[in-house]
C-alpha cells in the first residue's frame, strides 16, 4: 500500500478541520457564560443549558420529535418488512416499478412533499395534527426501512426456512420464529436510520407543525429566524450529542457504513 | 432465482406489498395529484383559492423575470456546490482510501458522521463561522493572508454555496469511496511496473475508473442542494430566495398556495427530468465498461 | 554470472519477520518458482523485487546494479498480477499499449507491437474487447501480453493461473511455458500449486515461514527434498521411523522388518522417507496389511497399516492381479528411492 504525501496530509488535515469546525464551534459556544454569542474564553459555563428549562416550547418540542421518530419509524416498518420480503423473495411483474415507487420519497424534493402533504391534509381536515405528521414521516423514512431490510432479506440464507418447513413450520409461526430473528439485525437498523431521518427532517415538517406540533428541527428553525442568540446552541449541542450517541451505537450495532452506505445512494 | 413454491404462489408478493401500496398511493401519489392540480387553481387576496382550471400562475412563472432570476439563482448555487464538493470531496476520498486501517475508519466516522446530524444545528454552526464581517472565517482568512477585506459571507450565494457543500460533503465522499472500493487493490501496482508515474497513475487510472462514482455523487449533491431548504433560509435569509424557501414564503407567509405549488411542481419536474437525464448518460456512457 | 541476484534479504513488518536471509542467484532466461503455501513469504519476496515494498535487509541485483535504488515505474519489470489488475475502463489493445505509451513508443510502432503481442497469446482479434467482457483465460492472456510488450527484463507472475478453472489452468501452463521458452525472458512464478512449479520451472524455491527450504530443480526437490516440510509439500509421501545400526558391520539402517545398508554420515534414529509410486509389494521387506485398496484408472491407490505405521502405496495399473484388502503384504523399495533424515526422539 502507498502512503499519503505531505500534500495529501496538509489537504487532508485542513478537510477534517473544516468538516469538523461548525459543529465543534456550536458545541464551544453552547459552554459560553456571556449573554450573548461568543466562544467560551473566560471559563465554561452552563448557564446556556440550563436555560433550555425555562423554554418549555423546547422541551415539548423534543418529545414531540422524539415521539414522532420512533412511532413513524415502527409503522413504517410494520409496511416495509412484509414489502421488503416481496421484493427480496419474488421475481414478478412490476417488481421494478413497485421497487422504485417505494424509494421515490428519496427523489422528491422535501419541499414538494410538504407541500402536498400541506394541501392533502387540511383538505381532510388533519392539518398540523400529530397524525398528519406521523402520516407523513412514515412515507419519507420508509425508503430507509426498506432498504435496510430488504439487505437483510437478500443476504438471508434461504435453505435455513427450508429446513424449517421441511420441520414442519410454516405461515406466521415460520416469519415469527425463523425469518424475523434472521433479518433481526437489518430490521432493527433500518429503523434507527429511519429514526434519526425523522428526528432531523425540517423541510417537510415545518410545513405540516402546528403550534403544539412542533418538533424540535422546526422549533430551532423558527427561533434562529428570529434570531441567534447562545440559547439555540446549547439546544443544538443536546441535539448533536443524542445524534452521536446513536450513532455510536449505530457503529457497534451493525456497522456504520453499511448504514450510511444505504443513505448515501440517493440518486438511484 | 425462483423456486417451486414461489410459482404457486404468484399472487403473494402482491399480498405482502398491498399494504405498502396502498399506503403509497393513498398518502403520496393522491397528494402529489393535488398538489398538480393545485397549481392551475386560482388564488385571490381576499377570495382564497377558488378550484378552477387556469395557467394564470404557470404564466406568472414564465413571464415575471422574478421568477426566472430565482430558478437560474437556485440552479447556480446547486452547480457550484456540486462543483466544490466533486473538486474537495474526490482526493478527500482517494486520501482517506489510502490510510491505514484504524485512523481509516476514524476519519471516515467523522466525516461521514455529520450526515447525520441535524442539518439546522450544522448551518448554524456556519452561521456563527460566518457571523458578520467580523466573524470566525474572515479573520481566520484574513491573517493567514488569503484576502485582503472581509467577504461577506451571510445573506450572500458564496455563504450558502460554502454551507451548503459541508452539508453534501459526505454524499461525495461517500459515493467516491464506494467506487474506490470496486477499484483492484494492485491497479495502481500494475500501472506503476509499466512505467506510470504519480500524476499518470491518478489521470490515467485511477480519474476514469472513479468517474462514475464522482457524477452518481454529483447527481445526488445537485438534486439536495437545489432542493434544499433549511441551509438557504438561515443563511440567505429572508432577502436572497432560492425555489424551496420561495415556495415556503408562498405557503405560509403569503398563502398563495396555487402559486407556491406552481413553482415546487416546476422544480420536481425539472429535478426529476435533470437526475433521469443524467443517470440515463452516466449508464449509457459506462455499461461497456462496468457491468 | 548471475544475472538477478538476491542476497541476505528480509523483510519485517513491525515485529514481524515476514522473509528471512533469503538468497538465490537467478541465470538469464531462468525460470524460477516459490513454492510455499499461503504466508510463507512468497509474494512477499516477488513485491520486493518488484519494488512495491522495500526490503528490511539484503540486496537485489540485477545485472550487477542495485535494483532497491531504482523506483519500480523504472525498473522494467514485467507484472501479472493474481487478479490480473487489467485497466477495467480501456480495451484490451490499449491495456497492452499503456506500457508502451509511458515509454513514448511511436503510435505505428506502438499499433504493431501490440498487435503482435496480443496475437502471441492468442487474442487476435479482441483488440477492441474491454476486459469486464471478457473471461477468465482472455483477462490473463491480456494481462500476460501487457506485461511481455514492454521487452521486461525479468517477467514476475503473482500465482497468475490460480483464479482459473483445472482444465483451463493446465491449458495455460503449456502455453506459457512455450511463450516463455521462446522469448527467452527470465521468469519468476510465485505460486502454491507443487505441480504448477513443477511442470513450468527449470528450478524450484520451496519456501516455509519466511524462509528458503530448498532450492533446486523439480526432480532434485521431490526425489531428495532436504526437509520433511518439502517432502510433505510436494506430493504423498510415506514418513517411516527406523534406525541406523552401526554396531553391526557393515552398517544397517532398520525400519520393521524391512532393513538396507546404511548410508554414510547418520546415525541412531532416522526419518526414511520414500514415495508411494516407488514402494513395491515383495516377498520380503516391511510387514504390512492393506485397509483399504481404491481403483483410479490408471493406478491403484492402497492404503497400508504397516509395523512402522499407515503407509500409501501407489501401482500402477498395468493389467497384473492386485493384493486384495485384507491381504498381508511386504512393502520393499530400492535405498536409492529413499531419502534418510536425522530424527531426534521425543
Amino acid at each position: 500500500m502507498r502512503r499519503n504525501g505531505p500534500l495529501a496530509l496538509i489537504f487532508h488535515t485542513i478537510f477534517v478541520i473544516v468538516m469538523v469546525a461548525p459543529i465543534l464551534v456550536v458545541c464551544l459556544v453552547a459552554f459560553t457564560p456571556e449573554g450573548f454569542l461568543s466562544l467560551p474564553t473566560n471559563g465554561f459555563s452552563l448557564r446556556w443549558f440550563r436555560a433550555i428549562g425555562n423554554y418549555p416550547e423546547f422541551i415539548h418540542a423534543f418529545w414531540v420529535s422524539l415521539g414522532l421518530g420512533a412511532l413513524s419509524s415502527f409503522v413504517a416498518l410494520l409496511f416495509a418488512v412484509p414489502a421488503a420480503l416481496a421484493i427480496a423473495r419474488y421475481r414478478f411483474r412490476g417488481r421494478d416499478a413497485l421497487a422504485a415507487l417505494f424509494l421515490s420519497p428519496l427523489m422528491i424534493p422535501h419541499v414538494v412533499l410538504g407541500i402536498a402533504f400541506l394541501r392533502f391534509f387540511t383538505s381532510a381536515g388533519l392539518g398540523g395534527s400529530f397524525a398528519a405528521l406521523i402520516i407523513a414521516h412514515v412515507i419519507i423514512v420508509f425508503p430507509f426501512a426498506l432498504r435496510l431490510t430488504l439487505a437483510a432479506a437478500t443476504g438471508m440464507d434461504r435453505t435455513v426456512e427450508m429446513a424449517a418447513v421441511s420441520l414442519g413450520a410454516g405461515g406466521w409461526t415460520l416469519f415469527r420464529r425463523v425469518t424475523l430473528p434472521l433479518i433481526l439485525p437489518g430490521v432493527i437498523s433500518g429503523w434507527a436510520l429511519a429514526f434519526i431521518q425523522s428526528f432531523d427532517d425540517l423541510t417537510m415538517t415545518v410545513f405540516l407543525a402546528a403550534p403544539g406540533t412542533e418538533t424540535l428541527p422546526v422549533r430551532m428553525f423558527l427561533y434562529i429566524q428570529d434570531n441567534i442568540d447562545p440559547l439555540v446552541t446549547s439546544v443544538s449541542a443536546c441535539v448533536i450529542a443524542i445524534t452521536m450517541t446513536a450513532l455510536i451505537l449505530l457503529d457497534r450495532f451493525y456497522g456504520l457504513d453499511r448504514v450510511l452506505a444505504g443513505k448515501g445512494d440517493t440518486g438511484r | 432465482m425462483s423456486t417451486v413454491a414461489d410459482e404457486r404462489n404468484a399472487r403473494a408478493p402482491w399480498v405482502l406489498s398491498a399494504p405498502a401500496l396502498m399506503l403509497f398511493v393513498g398518502v403520496l401519489l393522491i397528494p402529489l395529484a393535488m398538489t398538480v392540480m393545485l397549481s392551475f387553481h386560482d388564488w385571490g387576496q381576499y377570495k382564497g383559492i377558488e378550484p378552477v382550471f387556469i395557467l394564470k400562475n404557470w404564466k406568472e412563472i414564465a413571464t415575471d423575470p422574478y421568477y426566472a432570476e430565482m430558478f437560474w439563482r437556485t440552479f447556480r448555487i446547486a452547480i457550484l456546490t456540486t462543483l466544490l464538493t466533486a473538486a474537495l470531496g474526490a482526493p478527500e476520498a482517494y486520501i482517506l482510501n489510502r490510510m491505514d486501517g484504524r485512523w481509516k475508519s476514524i476519519f471516515l466516522l467523522v466525516i461521514l458522521g455529520p450526515l447525520l446530524i441535524s442539518v439546522v444545528a450544522r448551518t448554524l454552526g456556519w452561521a456563527l463561522l460566518f457571523g458578520g464581517n467580523n466573524g470566525l472565517v474572515n479573520k481566520l482568512l484574513m491573517s493567514a493572508g488569503v484576502i485582503r477585506s472581509p467577504i461577506p459571507f451571510m445573506f450572500t450565494e458564496t455563504g450558502m454555496v460554502v454551507a451548503l457543500a459541508h452539508v453534501m460533503m459526505p454524499f461525495m465522499v461517500l459515493s467516491v469511496w464506494a467506487a474506490l472500493q470496486r477499484l483492484d487493490p494492485q491497479i495502481e501496482n500494475a500501472a506503476m511496473s509499466l512505467g506510470a508515474g504519480p500524476i499518470t497513475i491518478i489521470r490515467r487510472i485511477i480519474m476514469p475508473q472513479i468517474m462514475p462514482g464522482v457524477l452518481s455523487g454529483a447527481i445526488i449533491v445537485f438534486s439536495l442542494s437545489a432542493s434544499a431548504f433549511a441551509t438557504p433560509a438561515i443563511i440567505g435569509g429572508r432577502r436572497l430566495k432560492v425555489a424551496a424557501t420561495l415556495a415556503y414564503d408562498e405557503f405560509l407567509n403569503t398563502l398563495n398556495w396555487p402559486l407556491g405549488a406552481a413553482v415546487a411542481t416546476l422544480l420536481l419536474v425539472a429535478l426529476v427530468l435533470i437526475v433521469v437525464g443524467s443517470n440515463a448518460l452516466i449508464e449509457r456512457r459506462y455499461v461497456e465498461v462496468f457491468r | 554470472m548471475a544475472f538477478l541476484e538476491l542476497e541476505g534479504v528480509a523483510k519485517q513488518f513491525g515485529a514481524q519477520t515476514v522473509v528471512e536471509d533469503f538468497s538465490l542467484s537467478v541465470g538469464k532466461g531462468e525460470f524460477i518458482s516459490f513454492l510455499g503455501p499461503s504466508g510463507c513469504g512468497k509474494t512477499t519476496t516477488l513485491q520486493m523485487i518488484a519494488g512495491f515494498l522495500d526490503p528490511t535487509r539484503g540486496a537485489i541485483r540485477l545485472e550487477d546494479k542495485d535494483l532497491t535504488a531504482i523506483h519500480p515505474a523504472k525498473r522494467g519489470l514485467g507484472i501479472v498480477f493474481q487478479s490480473y489488475a487489467l485497466f477495467p475502463h480501456m480495451t484490451a489493445a490499449e491495456n497492452v499499449a499503456f506500457g508502451l505509451e509511458m515509454r513514448k513508443v511511436s503510435r505505428a510502432d506502438r499499433a504493431e507491437r501490440v498487435r503482435a503481442a496480443l496475437a502471441m497469446v492468442g487474442l487476435a482479434g479482441y483488440e477492441d474487447r474491454h476486459p469486464r467482457r471478457m473471461s477468465g483465460g482472455q483477462q490473463q492472456r491480456v494481462a500476460l501480453a501487457r506485461a511481455l510488450v514492454i521487452k521486461p527484463s525479468v517477467l514476475l507472475l503473482d500465482e497468475p493461473l490460480s483464479n482459473l478453472d483445472a482444465k483451463l489452468r493446465e491449458e495455460m501452463q503449456i502455453e506459457l511455458r512455450q511463450i516463455q521458452r521462446t522469448i527467452g525472458t527470465t521468469t519468476i512464478l510465485v505460486t502454491h500449486d507443487q505441480n504448477e512449479a513443477m511442470s513450468l520451472s527449470d528450478r524450484i524455491v520451496v519456501m516455509s515461514q519466511g524462509k528458503i527450504e530448498q532450492i533446486g530443480t523439480p526432480q532434485q526437490t521431490y526425489e531428495k527434498p532436504a526437509s520433511a516440510f518439502v517432502s510433505q509439500f510436494l506430493g504423498k509421501t510415506n514418513d517411516f521411523a527406523g534406525t541406523i545400526d552401526r554396531i553391526a558391520t557393515p552398517a544397517r539402517l532398520v525400519a520393521g522388518s524391512w532393513s538396507a545398508p546404511a548410508p554414510a554420515g547418520l546415525s541412531g534414529p532416522v526419518t526414511v522417507s520414500i514415495r508411494p509410486e516407488r514402494i513395491g509389494f515383495g516377498d520380503a521387506g516391511l510387514g504390512a496389511k492393506i485397509v483399504t485398496r481404491i481403483f483410479q484408472g490408471n493406478h491403484w491407490l492402497f492404503q497400508c497399516e504397516s509395523e512402522c505405521g499407515s503407509a500409501i502405496v501407489i501401482r500402477q495399473n498395468d493389467g497384473q492381479p492386485q493384493p486384495t484388502e485384507g491381504a498381508a503384504v511386504h512393502l520393499n523399495w530400492r535405498p536409492e528411492d529413499m531419502s534418510v533424515r536425522a530424527r531426534t526422539v521425543a
